[in-house]
């Protein structure tokens, strides 16, 4: 981490609205504003708004920009279409995760924006051009002139017609109609681009919206007069955890591959190449050592990350990822890495909470039932 | 700024002391809960447990994280304040009237390690 943290283009806005700050990545971020509780059933019941401005927006353009593309991450651009977007990863060759990341299909041949994890900006950035050699493309980092909201919740279409003023418009339609991993293009009075997207990290539909800090401190003042709910990266992480949705960093890192993960469906194995591709491969025909599992404790004690996954008799066989006690199913439930042999549903497993083990169970990870946009 | 209470002690863990007698009521300060955030379950010991000064006697829950609870001083746990199992948020709502713990001294010259409100409002910033 660099010596010098670095702040959001909203930063004093959330100084201002009195936010729980913290270092997350690189940069001092908002935590929570109310309280995590609060702010997370706002999400899944009405609609909040997250400054994700700290996301990395890299584009990437040239004659061989598909056949690079396909080159460095792991899920198949060959048939995406203008306007989509698809979910994968960056992996070294051995399988480790460099970083997941959405890639989007710009409305022009040979263009793609990649939207990447705060914390892996830099890494990425230097990993994506020491594997362009050979490739005619232009790789170019633009994280620090974009700024990010992220609008999600069941009102979040109705709240985004009336924010950008779409009301009756031809424009409306077009951003109702927008489907999950879709997006759309607009421009400001000025002619500054922004981004609509159908896309989010809370398991609810939403929206994410990219444009210049300016016209993102616009929206942000906005939202807030319209009593748009702040939400901080507290209930970020409960909510994703929720949705089934991993975190780099806990569930997916150079150690965790995306087969450990139980994310293969977005590595195209059948794709000509790509890095990680053998060693991806092998995985799955192997079986990989470690997978990726929820469990559900049939106790109150609440798993957190780090904490020992063991078997009856004390034997560790895992670790806990993320952990928490679920606000929207009142469960206690976490995700763990463990020994493949005790990785199937329905397998009884105890996690040992300070003192005491408690009993659970191997359940699927995707706790909370997703309500995206179709 | 956090409420602290002028003729309790206070550990520098956070937890706040009321001297009944021979008897210790321990709970955690203002600073603590609001540090912690919204209290989701609270992990209390049983009657009769004994506790030296600095020992982990539980911990409470946020929705974020886990902290520890440490003993100010030694001695025999003689009531738990069970109610806070059903209503963690007792402590968040009032952390000086929400109790946790009743400790049967060992040695009350323990007590004179922990600090005096004016003490404890220099750490608890």
């Amino acid at each position: 981490m660099s010596d010098t943290i670095k702040t959001t283009c909203l930063h004093d806005k959330h100084v201002k609205l009195g936010a729980k700050m913290s270092p997350f990545a690189g940069f001092d971020m908002p935590i929570q504003y109310s309280s995590i509780t609060e702010e997370h059933n706002a999400v899944r019941k009405n609609v909040g708004v997250f400054d994700v401005s700290h996301m990395g927006e890299i584009f990437v353009s040239g004659k061989d920009a598909l056949k690079y593309v396909n080159h460095v991450f792991t899920n198949d651009v060959t048939n995406l279409e203008e306007g989509k977007i698809l979910y994968g990863m960056m992996c070294y060759p051995d399988g480790g995760v460099v970083d997941d990341l959405l890639v989007y299909k710009e409305f022009e041949d040979d263009h793609f924006l990649f939207v990447v994890n705060a914390a892996n900006i830099d890494k990425d950035y230097r990993w994506m051009l020491e594997n362009a050699e050979g490739f005619d493309v232009v790789i170019d980092n633009q994280s620090e002139v974009w700024g990010q909201l992220a609008i999600q919740g069941p009102a979040s279409e109705d709240e985004v017609i009336s924010l950008l003023g779409l009301e009756d418009s031809e424009a409306e339609e077009e951003i109702r109609n927008l489907k999950f991993y879709t997006f759309a293009d607009a421009e400001d009075d000025k002619g500054n681009r922004v981004i609509i997207s159908r896309t989010g990290y809370t398991g609810e539909d939403g929206y994410e919206i990219y444009a210049t800090p300016q016209n993102i401190n616009y929206l942000w003042d906005e939202l807030m007069a319209d009593g748009v709910a702040p939400c901080g990266l507290g209930c970020r992480d409960t909510l994703r955890f929720e949705a089934g949705l991993p975190l780099y960093g806990d569930e997916l890192s150079a150690e965790i591959s995306p087969v450990m993960a139980g994310l293969s469906m977005f590595c195209k194995l059948d794709k000509e190449e790509f890095i990680g591709k053998e060693a991806l491969s092998a995985q799955k025909t192997d079986g990989a050592p470690r997978k990726l599992v929820g469990i559900e404790l049939h106790d109150v004690a609440i798993p957190r990350a780090g904490y020992p996954v063991e078997l009856e008799d004390g034997t560790q066989v895992g670790t806990v990822t993320t952990g928490y006690h679920s606000i929207s199913l009142d469960k206690s439930i976490c995700f763990a890495l463990v020994d493949s042999a005790y990785s199937a549903l329905g397998t009884a497993l105890w996690v040992r909470v300070r003192k005491k083990s408690f009993p659970g169970e191997v359940v699927k990870k995707r706790f909370y039932q997703t309500n995206y946009k179709k | 700024m956090s409420k602290i209470i002028e003729g309790l002690l206070y550990s520098e863990s956070h937890e706040w002391v009321k001297v009944d007698g021979n008897i210790a009521i321990i709970g955690v300060s203002d600073f603590a809960q609001a540090e912690m955030g919204d209290i989701v379950y609270i992990d209390l010991p049983s009657e009769g447990d004994e506790f030296n000064a600095g020992d982990d006697f539980g911990a409470l829950e946020s929705v974020k994280a886990s902290s520890e609870l440490y003993s100010p001083v030694g001695g025999t746990v003689v009531a738990v304040n069970n109610e806070l199992e059903d209503s963690p948020e007792k402590v968040n709502e009032d952390p000086y009237t929400a109790w946790i713990i009743k400790v049967e001294m060992d040695d009350k010259k323990e007590l004179d390690s922990l600090l005096n409100a004016a003490a404890y409002a220099e750490i608890a910033k």
